[in-house]
């Protein structure tokens, strides 16, 4: 019997994988609300919340040196420079939806939309 | 288990293509805006090592290269995301093959699925965050898309060993 290189059952599972992306992709644009506050967190702990109705621009300080521009401005919030190895975190663009997040693996940085419906207890907290 | 010098040299042919691809990906700069997002290349050698020899072999492979890149040049934390992305991976790609039903291209668009999903779950845990879940959607297609195309190769690069008798064990 010749075996197939492509099977039947091989582009259903593939279908079927690529349909649940969607159905993850959809439920995080359907489920997601427009982002209050950004919040900082450098090695998993909270080091500021800024509010995204405020231009500003901070430097945050990596979890082993370096650091990280962090700039809010028209109610989105991106990293406008870092010095970390790769600089991922300049190229993730802008966030403004809550639980969006820029991470800086490097930096152990991380900035996450949350908002008007989580009051953020996490950062009052810290 | 009675080991053949053949089964041995195939373990270790294969060990050293994951190694080989395991830094051949590290030498390509990183032109992802997602972290974690990548082509996987070393998977090509754990599908080729599950479809020419099985399971035990495509453990042996994955796990003796994750500890071997590792030691060469990783970091705890490297290797963390890299042991779950692997064995989740290699366990989910075991599993589909069993059943009979799968070729490597879907088996392998499993494993890249199983892998970022892994890797990701280590990522909030490390950093203390939920607000991953962002990045699963893009992740997981990233996942899909290359883990079918090493599934390709992998199917294809399985043949030809087979054609030269790699899988047996006399020859």
């Amino acid at each position: 019997m010749k075996e197939r290189r492509v099977r039947r059952a091989d582009l259903m599972l593939i279908a079927v994988l690529l349909a649940f992306g969607v159905v993850l992709a959809l439920g995080n644009v359907l489920f997601s609300r427009a982002g209050q506050t950004a919040v900082v967190r450098v090695s998993g702990k909270v080091v500021a919340a800024y509010p995204l109705s405020e231009d500003r621009e901070e430097e945050i300080a990596g979890a082993h040196g370096g650091f990280n521009r962090l700039v809010i401005r028209g109610g989105g919030a991106w990293m406008e420079d870092a010095d970390c190895p790769d600089r991922l975190c300049v190229g993730m663009g802008v966030i403004r939806r809550a639980g969006q997040s820029i991470v800086c693996l490097p930096h152990q940085v991380t900035v996450e939309i949350v908002g008007p419906g989580r009051r953020d207890t996490d950062a009052v907290s810290e | 288990m009675k080991t053949s010098a053949r089964a041995v040299a195939r373990y270790g042919l294969l060990t050293a293509l994951a190694l080989i691809l395991s830094y051949l990906e590290a030498q390509i700069p990183v032109f992802f805006a997602v972290p974690g997002m990548k082509l996987g290349l070393a998977n090509l050698a754990v599908v080729t090592a599950l479809y020419l020899s099985g399971a035990p072999c495509a453990c042996v492979v994955s796990l003796v290269r994750v500890l071997l890149v590792s030691v060469l040049f990783g970091n705890g934390a490297a290797f963390a995301y890299s042991l779950a992305g692997s064995v989740l991976s290699a366990a989910v790609m075991i599993l589909l093959k069993r059943t009979g039903r799968f070729g490597p291209i879907a088996v392998s668009a499993a494993g890249g699925v199983a892998h970022v999903t892994a890797q990701l779950a280590v990522a909030a845990v490390l950093m203390g965050t939920s607000a991953l879940g962002w990045y699963l959607p893009v992740l997981w297609f990233a996942g899909v898309t290359a883990g079918a195309v090493i599934g390709l190769i992998g199917g294809e690069l399985c043949r030809a060993l087979q054609r030269l008798k790699w899988g047996e064990d006399r020859p």
